[in-house]
């Protein structure tokens, strides 16, 4: 499969899941070192692509199909992809010598090499169930740890690259929709709330970035003296409070300013319908109004999923290789705008057929 | 919590800072907060601020910068780890011990590992692990006034540090 193939489809944890209102998706990342290798920041060329070439041995003997993705063959566009697609991070962009990604056909699956740390493996999938992810995740580290020999102390578990992630070497994150606590102003204070019980709370792509479309990614801080199971649950506990403190705030949202919402929705659905240009800034506020929209049953004309396609297909780069072109942004604008009339369209299309 | 520096307001900053290897708190108000320079906005890590990059200079001891001491299998120093706020490999826990350690609690409230273990690790991993594991139940029955249980528990511990010593002789005899 080729990135052409993937801008035109999605990844499988973009499929209906547990929760699916508020909860776009589970994620679990890894971070291991292999014991005889200095951290990739610290180690020189020659022994970054030996932990590439024992890598990519690996991947290639095993079972499941892996698509590799070497960054000092790949394009800046095709990384942006990657990137946009939640597959890579930034840092692994942009490097270059030893370091690339291995991921699997349903990109539920994807393991970065010589990233901050020598190997960090991430599992995806759909709605609330961190659970399932940490089980792929479990079994894809058993399979490299056979090969191995992970840098690891009994006192301070994987040791990693930096002393926030020893221990379990985990981070577990759930994406979450959240535009009633938005609408309401209440996000701040629950925001200030989980960070004080040694939680994160980041945008949509990760450290560094805003929220925009009222997308939140939670995750765990505290990586040493509690086990995997035990991580996942406390988060698990806290997002299905902040689920209910969500659908608490809907429920007073329709309740005190149903109006506003309905105005709010059928707006955006006639921006969307009928705007020649839009920046992806907009087009990401006005999906996640829809999106309340759907939830709250003000429309009907499609599913969350393809709102949430469309949260990544509206992103630069993937614009740019479906238009097989380099794009400024103010074409950017226009081509983007044109996808999502078009994608209004067939909706509408559909509905008058019925 | 009163702020540490007015003693007036409510303290809404909790800041852990390591000076000459222990952890220090401070809880400080808002508008204390910003007198003393710290920037709530900076995109500083904890990792930063416990490593006294975002603190005041002085907070970084005199003898840390005289006496530079180094990782012996990758050389990093302890002032370019400083900088990076990232070790150099895996011996750089051992080299930095004195300052890891206090960061590390101070990060995660704990000092030992109680999750996954690699299978190549030995069984000595492996009674370390379920060994902190009791301990931790232990604090929860006292906490709970479960003197029994955690009695039983402490017996546990004792047979576990006897097997742990046993098979440690026995690794020895096999030399």
């Amino acid at each position: 499969m080729t990135l052409d193939d993937m801008v035109r489809g999605h990844g499988s944890w973009l499929e209906s899941g547990v929760d699916e209102g508020p909860v776009i998706s589970s994620r679990i990342r890894l971070a291991r070192n292999i014991e005889e290798y200095s951290f990739p920041g610290w180690e020189n060329e020659e022994g970054k692509r030996a932990i590439w070439e024992k890598c990519s041995g690996l991947f290639q003997s095993s079972s499941a199909d892996f698509i590799c993705w070497g960054m000092a063959e790949t394009t800046e566009l095709d990384k942006e992809i990657l990137f946009e697609r939640h597959l890579i991070s930034q840092e692994l962009a942009a490097n270059d010598v030893g370091c690339g990604v291995f991921v699997s056909p349903d990109e539920c699956l994807s393991i970065m090499v010589n990233e901050e740390d020598h190997i960090r493996i991430q599992s995806l999938q759909p709605g609330l169930n961190l659970m399932a992810a940490w089980q792929a995740a479990d079994r894809t580290d058993d399979e490299l740890e056979a090969e191995l020999t992970y840098a690891f102390s009994p006192k301070l578990g994987y040791l990693t690259s930096c002393p926030s992630n020893v221990g379990t070497g985990m981070r577990a994150s759930v994406m979450l929709h959240l535009p009633g606590l938005v609408l309401m102003e209440e996000m701040d204070p629950v925001i200030n709330g989980i960070s004080k019980i040694g939680l994160a709370v980041r945008g949509m792509w990760g450290e560094g970035t805003e929220a925009a479309g009222n997308m939140f990614q939670i995750s765990n801080q505290i990586t040493l003296g509690r086990r995997e199971d035990e991580i996942i649950a406390h988060l698990e506990q806290i997002v299905l409070e902040l689920i209910a403190h969500e659908n608490n705030a809907r429920i007073r949202l329709m309740n005190d300013r149903a109006v506003v919402i309905e105005d709010h929705v059928s707006r955006a659905f006639g921006t969307l319908s009928n705007a020649r240009m839009m920046t992806s800034g907009e087009a990401l506020n006005l999906l996640s109004t829809l999106r309340l929209g759907l939830d709250l049953g003000m429309i009907d004309e499609f599913s969350r999923r393809e709102i949430d396609m469309l949260f990544i297909a509206i992103q630069p780069a993937h614009l740019q290789k479906l238009e097989k072109q380099e794009l400024v942004p103010e074409d950017r604008d226009v081509v983007r705008a044109e996808m999502l009339r078009n994608f209004m369209d067939t909706v509408s299309d559909e509905n008058n057929s019925d | 919590m009163k702020c540490e520096c007015c003693h007036e307001k409510e303290a809404t900053i909790h800041l852990t800072q390591v000076i000459e290897g222990h952890a220090k708190k401070l809880n400080l108000c808002q508008e204390c907060a910003l007198e003393n320079g710290i920037d709530l906005n900076s995109p500083i890590s904890i990792t930063d601020v416990l490593l006294g990059l975002g603190a005041h200079p002085q907070s970084i001891s005199p003898a840390a910068t005289e006496f530079d001491l180094s990782c012996k299998r990758c050389q990093m120093t302890r002032t370019e780890f400083k900088k990076r706020a990232r070790l150099g490999c895996p011996e750089c826990y051992n080299a930095f011990m004195g300052e890891l350690s206090a960061l590390t609690k101070a990060m995660h409230h704990s000092g030992q590992h109680v999750g996954k273990i690699p299978a190549r690790q030995g069984n000595e991993a492996r009674i370390t692990a379920q060994i902190a594991v009791l301990q931790k139940d232990i604090e929860t029955a006292i906490a709970k006034e479960q003197y029994e249980v955690a009695a039983n528990l402490r017996d546990k511990i004792k047979a576990l540090k006897i097997s742990a010593q046993s098979l440690e002789n026995g690794d020895a005899n096999d030399a």
